[in-house]
């Protein structure tokens, strides 16, 4: 919050824990969807995962509630963050409603259970012209539908019929297509190679922890959700790391990324290219660094060096 | 002596299958080729199969060494890969994945092994439309399978000298299924207390994987994980061109083989790559016991490699596929 002080962004702080409403469904509190609803933008940290609380996971949730149907991460590789990459700038477009995770499992006979994915559509092709309006949004050159419908070729079959059927109003983007075995082999040879990735559910989720690695991990990439009726929530995907809660020590990058991602997302691209810089530029010379990224600075020191920086590219 | 049918496959099958046979030729391995094909053929009752010979020799021997096989487009008969394992219960595929001395990747201490159950989970072949517009694709875990796999990688693991086995899963998205999966590992891992037992995310494995590859030990997960994991970690040492495969059949059958294609624009123009194929030859040898022969197999090879005079094209060099086996031969001699 204190980096983007300068930045025309009003805060509606909300909390999201699970209430039951009338007719004893779960449900995220009226205020929140109400807030949500209004500011059609939401900038979200790690919530825990509840055990045995009754309810389900407070993520799946707002999913359901806002029908965030595109999980969206940008990995570029951060300069001064060592990882065995350096060149990474890709963005993979994961189809977050569907596909594997559509919940539906049975025992078939006692030792034979099935569990169904489900490819529909209209899901598929929401997904695929979301992924090229995003790419055409950001000067991206190529969409890479992701699959394996040379196994699955019913569903990955339809999933990738849709993306080529969208990629035809999208002449001026290059769409290509691959396994999504052999994208993971050329992955970790050369991720250069890639450009934005769209994909069903399960792969997406592979993937976009796979890619996150290749960038140093949870800790420092960002993440967006894109819903129905315009609603956008932007989050860090690492844990709560309760051991270190309330101590100053904490990372900010990840959320602070994905804040930036925000930023463009509601155009306001001044603002996030210096928001970004300073974030680069404090990481990029290691002389405050919180310790997961190898220094033993404390948060608010680490923030602090990039609000002057901040102030300093005005 | 011991027979071993071999199948030396399409394209550039034959030319690296001819510098394996002369590489275990200089180390004197006692192994008699039996060369078969096995393109399918209709049998009585207009069923696809492979050809009968094929079948008993390998029923015979046990063991099998295969090329690649081209993919039959329109041929009408289904994948050989898929016919040999259903002919063969060839369950689990497995794949060590370790980093060559002198190949470089961006990692260089990888030493782990992909276990992977390869009759059914969400490659069973299983999909409906539902209605239009709707597909479903149906996943299949069983007890007995998923015991079966477990078995198999707790006991690579301790004649492997292997310290860990983590059962790789999505328990918490597909609480059913892969929790079926996850509890036969973990009563599997109940006689095997001197093997580790953990488990991980499939997604956090990749996470983790990327980052620091050498926390890995064996890995043991359902079909489609495997597919992915086992083509990602050959990715960390240098692809599919240098990574040794094999199939484990019930019946004490075993089939080890190269995963690469064909390659059929550099076929019969002795450029191949013969190294994936010899080092699941290598990875036959160990299975079959013959370890030292193995290891002086293997070295000859990686120290080719690690020297760098003598290499293929994909390699970095400019040598033909017959002088760099010339060179493994010459230094299989040197090792006796």
């Amino acid at each position: 919050l204190k980096l983007i002080s300068a930045a025309p962004i009003r805060w509606e702080e909300r909390n999201v824990t699970a209430i039951k409403g009338p007719g004893g469904k779960w449900m995220i509190p009226p205020d929140a969807k109400e807030s949500m609803d209004r500011s059609k933008i939401g900038l979200k940290g790690p919530l825990k995962t509840p055990i045995a609380a009754g309810h389900p996971s407070m993520n799946l949730l707002l999913r359901k509630t806002f029908d965030l149907y595109a999980n969206v991460r940008p990995c570029v590789s951060i300069e001064g963050y060592k990882t065995p990459y350096t060149d990474v700038d890709l963005v993979t477009i994961r189809e977050n409603t569907e596909g594997e995770y559509s919940g539906i499992e049975h025992v078939i006979v006692d030792g034979v259970v099935q569990s169904i994915k489900l490819i529909t559509e209209n899901a598929s092709r929401r997904i695929a012209e979301y992924a090229f309006e995003y790419a055409r949004n950001n000067q991206r050159s190529s969409v890479t539908a992701v699959h394996k419908a040379n196994i699955m070729r019913m569903s990955d079959g339809l999933f990738l019929r849709k993306c080529r059927e969208v990629a035809e109003n999208y002449k001026d983007i290059k769409f290509t297509e691959m396994y999504l075995d052999t994208v993971c082999l050329n992955m970790v040879q050369d991720p250069t190679q890639f450009d934005v990735l769209v994909m069903p559910n399960l792969y997406g989720d592979i993937l976009s922890d796979l890619c996150a690695g290749l960038i140093g991990g949870l800790g420092v990439t960002p993440s967006g959700n894109i819903g129905a009726n315009g609603v956008a929530i932007f989050e860090s995907v690492h844990g709560t790391a309760p051991d270190i809660a309330g101590l100053d020590l904490a990372n900010p990058t990840a959320l602070l990324l994905s804040a930036v991602m925000m930023l463009r997302h509601m155009g306001l691209h001044e603002y996030a290219s210096r928001i970004q810089t300073a974030c680069f530029d404090t990481i990029r010379d290691k002389k405050v660094l919180t310790k997961d990224l190898g220094g033993n600075s404390k948060c608010s020191e680490f923030t602090s060096e990039i609000c002057h920086r901040v102030q300093d590219l005005a």
